[in-house]
């Protein structure tokens, strides 16, 4: 289908000024002129790309393909010379990552049996495994993923059960990305850049008063993509059509 | 009808109108609609649910979600209270953690916005500081857990660290409730990570203090896996099997029934269930075999567990006093 008019993302693009006339047009307009569009995706970009699929299956098989990238991860930094010459902490929190990971993306291969996704290939190139600031920092760049691609995920899964499942293992993502940003820079725990921190009107204002929300920033699945396909090789890279 | 005209008539009193406005493809999934063509059938609806939702009213939310959603909100008031008492108590966190928990304490009041404004009139009311007994007592605060407000650091952690964990379970073991609402659904997953990022967090803390160290410096201290209960216990930032029965397992109340199994512990592999924090099955896959080389602690630690609400209220109510009707 040929697009008759801007994609509704486009409004982001406008100024507030004529954003507000706009609005005029889509925040009610869009109701009756944009539905038909909705089902309509630009997937010209995504023809080389391999496709999670649709349904629980889908959104099953893109937690596969993430908890895939972070297990070749931990596995890769497990050669390199920061882990060899890590403090007994940092090699135990190591050791249980790769653990985990491996654990998640086994897990997801026998959930989904044959209808898994192949096993994809990494692309861990611009990384040096010898650093620890590197390692770290790429680290926290999975699993700070992991965390928005699950929460931003729920939402398209049809089964309960299923829902669960990813709870159980997004909570553990979460404990492994504050511990690493603790590593990295104490207390950074929670931070700006993945919660939306909350900050009191005042010292003595009632629980609940003020900016913010102190939620967790998730992200939809052609968000976190974009990011991990840096990680992917061609022919490994994914999309995830029906999750929009 | 013309809805621009009406849009118009409503700016001239209300000219946040626009803002208000559930723009874009958002107002399609909000109302399941996504892809699907608008019907003079569905019109009418889709034109009072934009209203509806611009103007903040939830009646329409069900009594199961509602329920979800104030028992989350009654843990965050424990939660809230109970890391602001510590703040203000004098000396008893050290300045090095102080931010930490002023974070900590930030967050739960950001959830508890977000819940008040998706609860709207069916929101339970400030519960206030006066009806927690953080003690364990139910009301005397003579209880064993006394001296985690006042000047035992080590209790404070313990306690932060079960009533988070307990937090993480119930969030998890609610969400199915709040299919239905996509929105819904993915705030209380943004919550729900969050409570366990601030978990992770404690922990290390824990494991530190445990060392004698503080700051950067608990990051060096690893976790044991033959000490990982009791006040000075050394837990990993993740659950190892049942954490031992967590920071006060002989105490009562006792912290094991945060780590333990909820009702029902078993059922099908398709089926919600709350097996203990040490359960290594899932979806019928037997992660200790699914996995070569992977131990039990190793296969626990990769996956929390969800709990029921009646556990979690039972876990909850020896923290609040006896004349309050939180948690029953």
């Amino acid at each position: 289908m040929t697009k008759l008019l801007l994609p509704p993302e486009s409004a982001d693009k406008l100024t507030s000024t004529s954003r507000r006339s706009f609005l005029r047009y889509t925040g009610a307009g869009v109701a009756l002129t944009g539905l038909v569009l909705a089902g309509c995706d630009d997937d010209s970009e995504d023809d080389n790309r391999l496709d999670v699929g649709s349904g629980d299956t889908g959104v099953l098989n893109y937690a596969y393909a993430l908890e895939q990238l972070e297990a070749a991860f931990y596995a890769r930094v497990k050669t390199g010379q920061y882990y060899a010459g890590a403090n007994a902490a940092e090699k135990q929190i190591l050791d249980d990552l790769a653990l985990h990971e491996l654990a998640h993306a086994n897990f997801f291969k026998a959930a989904l049996g044959g209808s898994a996704i192949k096993a994809l290939e990494p692309e861990f190139g611009a990384i040096n495994f010898d650093s620890r600031d590197e390692v770290l920092r790429a680290a926290q760049t999975f699993e700070d993923l992991g965390v928005a691609a699950y929460n931003g995920a729920g939402r398209y899964i049809e089964s309960a059960a299923n829902l669960v499942i990813a709870g159980k293992i997004v909570s553990v993502e979460a404990r492994h990305a504050a511990l690493i940003r603790d590593l990295r820079n104490y207390n950074s725990f929670v931070d700006s850049d993945v919660v939306d921190l909350f900050t009191p009107t005042s010292a003595t204002s009632a629980p609940g008063a003020g900016e913010g929300t102190g939620k967790e920033k998730s992200k939809k699945p052609s968000e976190v993509l974009e990011a991990a396909n840096q990680y992917l090789k061609e022919g490994s890279k994914l999309s995830a059509k029906s999750f929009n | 009808m013309d809805l621009f005209k009406i849009i118009t008539e409503i700016e001239k009193v209300d000219p946040e109108i626009y803002d208000r406005l559930d723009s874009r493809r958002r107002v399609f999934k909000h109302f399941g609609l996504a892809g699907k063509a608008v019907t003079a059938a569905v019109l009418p609806g889709l034109v009072s649910g934009i209203f509806q939702r611009a103007y903040g009213q939830t009646s329409n939310l069900s009594p199961d979600i509602v329920a979800v959603l104030n028992l989350a909100l009654s843990l965050e008031y424990l939660e809230y209270y109970f890391y602001d008492s510590g703040l203000k108590a004098t000396g008893l966190i050290p300045p090095a953690d102080q931010p930490a928990f002023v974070k900590i304490r930030n967050d739960e009041s950001g959830h508890i916005k977000v819940l008040r404004e998706a609860l709207g009139s069916q929101a339970i009311a400030d519960p206030t500081r006066a009806a927690f007994d953080y003690s364990g007592a139910k009301g005397p605060g003579n209880g064993p857990f006394a001296a985690a407000l006042v000047n035992d650091y080590a209790l404070f952690l313990g306690s932060s660290q079960a009533f988070v964990d307990t937090g993480v379970r119930a969030y998890k073991g609610g969400a199915p409730t709040l299919m239905p609402n996509k929105d819904l659904l993915e705030a209380a997953l943004n919550i729900h990570s969050v409570e366990a990022r601030h978990s992770s967090h404690v922990r290390t803390v824990r494991r530190g203090l445990a060392a004698g160290q503080s700051g950067q410096g608990a990051t060096t201290i690893a976790g044991d896996l033959n000490n990982l209960s009791g006040k000075t216990g050394r837990p990993k930032s993740w659950i190892s099997g049942t954490d031992g029965g967590g920071p006060s397992p002989s105490t009562t109340p006792s912290t094991a029934p945060t780590y333990n199994a909820g009702n029902p512990a078993t059922g099908a592999p398709t089926a919600i269930f709350f097996p203990a924090e040490s359960n290594t099955t899932h979806a019928g896959v037997d992660i200790t075999t699914n996995t070569a080389g992977i131990t039990p602690a190793a296969a626990s630690e990769a996956f929390d567990e969800p709990l029921d609400a009646a556990t979690v209220k039972s876990i909850a109510r020896n923290f609040v006093v006896a004349s309050s009707a939180l948690f029953t």
